[in-house]
């Protein structure tokens, strides 16, 4: 190629990257960035009197710790269920582990409104296929905080099992042989070397985990009777205060939810990408080694 | 950055032991609530109809501060009265309801949860009152003075769901009697129904929802309770409302289901009694009791003279015979309503 | 939705094998679960342990996802293929699913391009605040839904500062639809293409081929099935969402009302047939995108 003719395509080269990044900016802002600016600025028009007066409202704060009570729960119960049925996934083999595989993504494109629906046809205290027979014995799950962690449960389910899976798969079972060979118990060898190995992985499938659970909202407004300091959950909250015309407590409690799982997903993305980098310097050496080599 | 091997086992114990503690420590919130703090607390939970928190919530507080040394705290849930009504039979455990009509209670009556004579007062179990209105844009810029202009092409309506909402229910009926207080034949009122259906341009769930969906300009004209106008407009919503000529008369019951606390029977005591229908006519209700001192209502129209006599009110009883035939009638399986909500395809 | 992470930890495992892992590790880790002939880590049969633990596993998945799920299904069995028709059928929720289907279609295909602009953009592209671009990007993901009704309402509702207002318009749907999905055509392409190998377009490059050509003949294929997996996310999600509906589009009937709205409509009058009989049919869509998925998956640790 002429220098000239190198120069243009560098030059078209630049312009659609720049092109390019210009479209990508501009969608991201109209769909996303300048809403949730408005947001912020809505919330804090009064500087922090919203925020404030939401806070004081005895039942917003109980909206926001029966949200993370449940969100945790929620979280601990996927995270052991995800654990294992990663473990089962990637290292063994079994009947129906093609189907399990696929159905544990299930609950990623089911609605949470069928969700919903579906927990109070099994659960419902009356006619319920189960709930029924525990209603008589005295254990409520619909109307009440089991079915409210159980369908936050279900509609986080798989988040955990997509991280861990791949990393599972990649790392190969070899130290882990190693380990057993050297006579480590399958308990030890979890600590020691799988654990540690997935760790990243892990924190990432569990923050996302949170997130989804402290959002949850379709779900838990069919199953939990919307009690108001029993088993109103903050996103129940926003929309009965929204509905109430204390707009200003909706905008200030939706701030405080969005604020703490934007915080989580940043951290996290943060040190991810810190973690990814110093891996890829060693990767792009070790890589450009083997290309010197040859 | 190698971290110790004991971060995350660490850091899983510690979410472990966390998640068991904060179920402990909401609860605790929970019990407390709206309560005074001289002990003995009893819970009274309250299930009612979307349109009535506000008034109830008002009361509650009053009731607090007339009766104190006893520590009462208040669980509520409100939604569409028909919706509330099937939730309480199918398990949701309340004291007390306050629904939007005498059917919700019957239904709950039926399912063994209220006793059969709930509706043996002085009242007949109702526990507040209002009437049907119209609430239109602020100026009232498209002219709407009664049920006729809801027929007009230009005209869109909002009113709640029959299917869910007790609220609904009055305003078909009272949109159906406004026909037959005109001199109008049953047939008559089935047009007026048909074309009031096809001007429907959103179906909310409850009371509240269609307000809501009003004011966030959906449609020209809400049909709602004269009570949710008056909160409303209290409330900063900046719209008006039209009494129309021919209205009907809202009558909310209010009971305590057979295993209620005697908290829960003190509140209802209190809600029949001259203080609490002051309470509720401040947020807009017609009082039940006669003689009841109402004050000014901000938010009414005249708030000097809020609760102006309509020209025509029309009661369930008459002309409709009861809410039993009523439901059947109108909004039963073959029903009028439901086949023409069938028909005009909303529902 | 799959990590950079998974391919970065993959390239640093085996430092020595450079290229062969990464082309062996990118249908791998799009793979998923499927632990293929490719791999070093081979998988053994069932231990005693192991078996106790999966059994205890289907328990607690059944209790939670599965039995509830067929409950659905049974409940609209149980009313007839009749009564299934009736309601699916009225004007008013065959125009909700209609509405549906087709936005969630239409957000699908202008994501799969926009998506994979973005992800472009953020792999190959380097300017300052491309941080900030990768959390707006997980927002939507991380947000309630009801908080990303009223964050869309602040800008395209009645009090927008630019005078935009589709609140209540099918616009709307729209909107909350896009906004819902952002993420995930973007997160499935990203890592694949983060491990894409630039000799083979630096070598297309030299031997005189296009832009245009590079792109298209050996880029995009490579990008295809994640593309298609990303997509297949994004159209269950949409089909899926409610909360941002609910304070954003008005559920006005015929026009404005989505699948899941009639399905608490009915569950609010009462009519759980009707309500579980218009829930199947999305789930039935779900199952769908499953089964799509996990072809995709295989077909490409197939060619892996």
């Amino acid at each position: 190629m002429s220098s000239l003719e190198g120069w243009l395509a560098v030059a078209e080269r630049s312009t659609t990257r720049y092109v390019l990044r210009v479209i990508v900016i501009v969608y991201l802002a109209l769909l996303v960035g300048w809403p949730v600016w408005l947001v912020i600025q809505h919330t804090f028009g009064n500087g922090l009197e919203a925020l404030r007066a939401a806070l004081s409202d005895v039942f917003v704060v109980f909206s926001l710790k029966l949200t993370l009570a449940v969100a945790l729960q929620a979280v601990l119960l996927n995270t052991v269920f995800g654990v294992g049925v990663s473990l089962l996934l990637a290292r063994y083999t079994f009947p129906g582990k093609r189907a399990l595989s696929a159905l544990v993504d299930l609950p990623l494109s089911v609605s949470p409104v069928v969700v919903g629906l579906a927990l109070i046809l099994v659960y419902g205290p009356r006619d319920g296929w189960f709930g029924a027979w525990l209603h008589e014995r005295g254990f409520e799950v619909i109307f009440s905080a089991p079915g409210m962690i159980m369908a936050t449960a279900f509609v986080s389910l798989p988040l955990v099992i997509r991280e861990v899976v791949p990393v599972l798969q990649e790392r190969g079972i070899d130290e882990e042989q190693a380990a057993a060979s050297l006579g480590a118990t399958p308990l030890q060898s979890f600590w020691r070397i799988t654990l540690p190995a997935i760790k990243w992985a892990l924190v990432y499938g569990v923050v996302l985990t949170f997130a989804r659970a402290l959002g949850e909202f379709g779900a838990v407004k069919i199953v939990s009777g919307n009690l108001v300091g029993r088993t109103q959950t903050a996103t129940l909250l926003v929309e009965q205060k929204y509905q109430d015309f204390a707009q200003s407590t909706a905008y200030a409690t939706a701030f405080l939810l969005a604020a703490v799982s934007v915080a989580c997903i940043t951290v996290v993305t943060v040190l991810r990408k810190d973690h990814a980098g110093t891996r890829s310097t060693k990767h792009a050496s070790a890589s450009a080694k083997k290309r010197g080599g040859q | 950055m190698r971290s110790h091997w004991l971060a995350l086992p660490l850091a899983v114990v510690t979410a472990v032991v966390m998640s068991a503690c904060v179920p402990a420590a909401v609860g605790s919130v929970g019990s407390s609530g709206i309560s005074d703090d001289s002990g003995g607390a009893s819970q009274v939970s309250i299930v009612g109809f979307a349109v009535a928190k506000a008034a109830n919530d008002a009361a509650q507080a009053a009731f607090v501060a007339a009766n104190p040394g006893h520590g009462v705290s208040w669980v509520t849930s409100y939604g569409a009265s028909g919706d509330q009504s099937r939730a309480v039979v199918s398990g949701l455990d309340t004291d007390y309801v306050h629904l939007s009509l005498e059917p919700d209670v019957t239904r709950l009556v039926d399912a063994g949860l209220v006793a059969p004579t709930w509706n043996a007062g002085p009242t007949k179990g109702i526990a507040s009152t209002s009437v049907v209105v119209l609430a239109v844009r602020k100026g009232n810029p498209k002219h709407i003075t009664g049920w006729d202009d809801l027929l007009r092409p230009d005209v869109k309506i909002v009113t709640p769901n029959p299917g869910s909402s007790g609220s609904a229910r009055w305003n078909i009926l009272a949109a159906y009697g406004s026909v037959l207080a005109k001199g109008g034949d049953e047939q008559a009122a089935a047009d007026y129904l048909r074309g009031f259906f096809r001007n429907v341009a959103a179906l909310p769930g409850s009371g509240r929802d269609a307000t809501t969906a009003f004011a966030s300009g959906t449609g020209d004209v809400l049909v709602s309770y004269e009570n949710e106008a008056i909160l409303a407009r209290q409330s900063g919503q900046d719209f008006d409302y039209v009494v129309p000529d021919s209205t009907l008369l809202i009558e909310n019951p209010a009971a305590v289901t057979v295993d209620a606390s005697p908290a829960a029977r003190a509140y209802l005591t209190f809600v029949l009694s001259p203080a609490g229908q002051q309470i509720f006519a401040a947020k807009g209700f017609r009082p039940v009791l006669d003689g009841v001192d109402v004050g000014a209502v901000a938010g009414a129209n005249d708030p000097a003279q809020p609760f102006p006599a309509p020209k025509v009110l029309q009661t369930i009883d008459n002309p409709f015979g009861g809410w039993a035939a009523a439901n059947e009638k109108f909004f039963g399986d073959a029903g009028l309503v439901t086949s023409i909500q069938a028909e005009t395809g909303k529902s | 939705m799959t990590s950079t992470l998974a391919g970065q930890d993959a390239l640093a495992a085996t430092p020595q094998s450079g290229a062969t892992t990464s082309q062996a590790s990118r249908p791998r880790r799009f793979a998923g679960r499927f632990a293929t002939s490719t791999t070093s880590s081979g998988t053994v049969p069932l231990t005693k342990p192991a078996g106790l633990g999966l059994g205890v596993a289907m328990i607690w998945f059944s209790l939670l996802t599965l039995i509830p799920l067929i409950a659905v299904l049974v409940e609209t069995g149980s009313h007839g293929w009749g009564a299934f028709w009736d309601t699916v059928s009225t004007a008013q929720t065959a125009s909700a699913l209609g509405l549906t289907v087709l936005t969630a279609l239409g957000v699908t295909a202008i994501n799969m391009v926009i998506g994979t602009a973005i992800a472009w953009v953020l792999v190959r592209d380097e300017f300052f605040g491309k941080r900030l671009l990768e959390v707006i990007i997980d927002i939507p993901f991380a947000l309630p839904t009801i908080v990303a009704g009223l964050v869309l309402l602040s800008l395209y509702g009645p009090g927008s500062p630019v005078g935009i207002n589709v609140a209540n318009t099918r616009t709307a749907v729209f909107l909350a639809f896009l906004f819902v999905t952002l993420p995930f055509v973007v997160r499935t392409v990203q890592p694949v293409l983060a491990e894409l190998d630039r000799d083979v377009e630096e070598a297309a490059a030299s031997l005189g081929a296009s832009r245009l050509t590079t792109l298209r003949l050996i880029v995009l294929p490579s990008l295809v099935p994640a593309i298609t997996a990303g997509a297949a996310l994004s159209f269950a999600r949409g089909m899926s969402e409610y909360g941002a509906l609910v304070l954003l589009s008005g559920n006005l009937p015929g026009q404005t009302e989505v699948g899941s709205v009639r399905i608490l409509s009915y569950l609010e009058n009462g009519d759980t047939a009707a309500a579980a009989a218009v829930a199947t049919v999305l789930l039935l869509v779900s199952l769908a995108v499953i089964v799509a998925l996990d072809v995709i998956s295989r077909r490409v640790a197939r060619r892996g």
